[in-house]
């Protein structure tokens, strides 16, 4: 599945969430993941959507996500450009005679355990879609009782910031804080 | 100074310059209608909400400002739903402002009650719940700048009843709009320009595609000279016709599922099109991957989006279309100037010979059957072309498009993309009521008209005299045409009946002038009759043949070149349209 990463950021305000999502349903767009979140801009949210490029035109998505008026800035993140990351809490089937081999793995794999009991354990994973995707490949053996991911999240990888340059006037007001040039 | 959020509300709309509502009033919006009643304001109170949406698209259409409705919360909001996506489907500005149950008693399923916003989110460019009674000028203000800037569409602001009843202080006009996140896209960029004048230079087989921005934009005056200076054809769609007059040698008619031979053909042989304004919708491509297989496509639009959705383009141009049309007509003189005219003398023969030998055909004996085309063709003689023409949807809407003869911009108000029956009544309001003193002709079918027929009181009572030429063929007319050709003949509930209502009788009860007509030689005298009457609505009955079907016709999913002539046409004259013969190859 090719994936495709945007990075939009929104205007911190009721509804929005609605519109994006309502956006994605009426175009019949698919959405493989969505996570929402703050900024250091407390007037400005930002999502990171990751859409499958085989059923989704993402030009279109990208475009269509921009029209929306509470939408400040749409960025595709590329693959080799970015960082990206995502969190998964994972209960795994852990009998005392497979807890070694599942700790082994999870160090492997720099994921936590954070829960224990006598026949299940609860690990901890951070760490880039593909590299959790092994993981998740490695604990099905022993059996995955439940899971939970947050959805991808990512960053472009360097001194680049997502700003509202193409824009004039009240877009590059609203921006303004979080168009910071590190270097400066 | 301190407002009611109602009164500031009511002021908003004065200073924005409207001038007229169309509205209903209900429980929740009740603390708007009472400075309503003091206001500058002019309310024309519709007979159901529906009417006063399809009212405010049409004022708009006819105006090129922006059309409001007024509608209360619950019910009264969810029947501007329809308006509101007709208006989000053809690009029309409209602001519709909502009454919405006290802010403490939403989710609480109070009486009345419905999320409005939730449920028109994906029909209206923007809509905002209003929670603070200090922003209502800015809701107001932002609500219109984005209902007419860019590509225009329909907003809708919902304000709860006690944001209305609530106290705020009233600053200076323009309240600051706050839009970080809404831009509209700036200039075209000069150098897709200049290499759309090169291609259109170059092309032999050039076809302008016009759509409705031109209209929306006003640059018909623009299209013309680029259309004369280039040596192209035009074709005007469905939401585009009256934007180059159809008496123009350059003028190909509509494209389309029912659009004229030979404006479908031109586009399937065209080495160049170029889409003004125009979104290559699925009514005029058909199928898509058939369609203008052999042109490069320069597509400007003012809607980024529209760009590359169903066709990718050789020259993209993004921006007003007004600017990209005078710039394009002035690169295109300058070209034209220094290297000489485009050589397209081959291709508009072949045009004449298409427009000779398919035209837009039908029969009118003189003691047979009334044809609805005739209806159309000799309103479109008596006036002139000077009228404003609205219609419904259906065979009707068809007929209209293909055989009043446009002049101008503005003089034709449809349903384009959602296809809402009903529409025609209430737009002939809207567009009278903004062209006041301008005749308003409605074409329409009787199914539609049952729709919405109720708002004939209203024009009545505001002395709009709007004529509705009803074409009575007892059938939903164009089902039953579909039901024809592809469904064996097996005509499934869709006969009406023409006796049912007596639509003369109707009409007199609303007050208006009602008339029928069941023969061709009768049409011009009961067309004058209607046309003479100044004071009330005219409804017309035209009893017309319930056989009659709309053609040309490319059946639904078909590739445009499967295109049928109809009945009128024979077996040699259909082959002959299929091979299509060209001197300009």
């Amino acid at each position: 599945m090719s994936t495709h990463t945007l990075s939009v950021l929104v205007e911190n305000k009721p509804g929005v969430l609605a519109h994006v999502a309502g956006l994605f349903s009426r175009r019949a767009f698919n959405i493989s993941s969505l996570a929402v979140g703050p900024t250091q801009d407390e007037r400005v949210s930002r999502m990171t959507i990751v859409v499958d490029g085989a059923s989704t035109p993402v030009e279109q998505v990208s475009k269509q996500l921009d029209k929306l008026v509470r939408v400040l800035k749409v960025v595709e993140l590329e693959e080799d450009s970015a960082v990206e990351r995502e969190l998964a809490l994972i209960k795994v089937r852990a009998d005392p005679a497979a807890r070694g081999q599942l700790l082994e793995v999870a160090g492997v794999f720099r994921a936590n355990v954070v829960d224990l009991s006598p026949t299940t354990l609860v690990l901890e994973a951070v760490s880039s879609p593909a590299k959790l995707d092994a993981l998740l490949a490695m604990l099905e053996d022993y059996g995955i009782c439940e899971l939970v991911r947050t959805g991808r999240i990512g960053l472009a990888r360097g001194s680049t910031v997502i700003t509202d340059e193409d824009a004039g006037g009240a877009g590059s007001a609203a921006l303004a804080q979080i168009a910071v040039d590190p270097a400066a | 100074m301190q407002l009611t959020g109602a009164q500031a509300l009511v002021r908003s709309l004065e200073q924005q310059g409207v001038d007229v509502v169309f509205g209903l009033p209900g429980g929740a919006i009740l603390p708007a209608y009472d400075p309503l009643l003091s206001s500058s304001l002019r309310h024309i109170l519709v007979r159901h909400e529906q009417g006063a949406g399809h009212a405010a698209e049409a004022y708009a259409w006819a105006t090129g400002r922006v059309g409001v409705c007024i509608a209360t919360s619950g019910p009264g909001a969810t029947n501007l739903v329809t308006a509101l996506a007709d208006a989000y489907m053809d690009s029309v500005p409209i602001v519709a402002i909502t009454g919405q149950v006290p802010s403490p008693m939403i989710g609480s399923d109070a009486f009345q009650e419905a999320d409005i916003t939730g449920i028109t989110l994906p029909v209206t460019k923007h809509n905002e719940l209003v929670t603070d009674v200090e922003r209502v000028p800015a809701a107001i203000a932002e609500a219109f700048h984005i209902a007419s800037t860019g590509r225009p569409g329909p907003v809708l602001v919902d304000i709860p009843k006690d944001i209305l009843q609530a106290s705020m202080t009233w600053g200076s006009w323009p309240p600051v709009m706050d839009l970080p996140g809404y831009r509209v896209p700036g200039p075209p960029d000069g150098a897709a320009i200049r290499a759309a004048a090169r291609l259109l230079h170059q092309a032999r087989r050039p076809v302008l595609y016009v759509g409705g921005g031109v209209i929306k934009s006003d640059s018909h005056a623009d299209l013309r000279r680029l259309a004369e200076v280039a040596r192209a054809p035009v074709t005007t769609t469905l939401m585009a016709r009256g934007a180059f007059p159809d008496a123009h040698p350059l003028a190909l008619g509509m494209p389309g599922m029912h659009g004229c031979y030979t404006a479908v053909a031109a586009l399937q042989e065209a080495d160049l099109v170029v889409a003004l304004g125009a979104r290559f919708d699925d009514r005029v491509t058909g199928r898509l991957a058939d369609f203008a297989p052999r042109a490069k496509i320069v597509h400007a639009d003012i809607d980024p989006a529209e760009i590359g959705k169903n066709r990718a383009p050789d020259v993209p141009i993004v921006g007003d279309l007004k600017v990209t049309l005078a710039e394009l007509a002035d690169c295109m003189t300058a070209l034209v100037t220094s290297e000489g005219a485009p050589d397209t003398d081959a291709w508009t023969a072949t045009i004449g010979d298409w427009k000779r030998q398919f035209p837009l055909r039908y029969s009118q004996d003189s003691d047979g059957p009334l044809k609805p085309q005739h209806v159309v063709e000799r309103l479109s003689a008596l006036t002139g072309g000077d009228a404003i023409v609205v219609a419904g949807v259906g065979q009707h809407q068809m007929h209209a498009a293909q055989h009043f003869s446009f002049t101008k911009p503005r003089s034709w108000i449809n349903s384009g993309g959602l296809g809402t029956m009903g529409f025609a009544v209430p737009a002939a309001m809207g567009a009278q009521v903004g062209r006041p003193g301008e005749l308003v002709v409605a074409i329409d079918g009787d199914g539609c008209f049952q729709m919405t027929a109720q708002e004939l009181a209203t024009c009545a009572i505001e002395k709009l005299p709007i004529k509705v030429l009803i074409m009575n063929n007892g059938f939903l007319g164009m089902v039953r045409q579909w039901q024809e050709l592809f469904y064996d003949e097996r005509y499934s509930y869709v006969e009406l009946g023409t006796a049912i209502p007596d639509y003369v009788k109707l009409a007199e009860a609303y007050g208006c002038v009602g008339l029928r007509c069941e023969r061709a030689d009768e049409v011009d005298a009961v067309l004058d009759k209607a046309l003479a009457v100044t004071d009330v609505p005219t409804v017309v009955d035209f009893r017309v043949h319930d056989r009659e079907g709309v053609f040309p016709m490319v059946p639904a999913g078909r590739p445009n070149d499967e295109i049928v002539l109809g009945p009128e046409f024979s077996a040699q004259e259909q082959q002959a349209a299929a091979r299509r013969e060209m001197t300009a190859r």
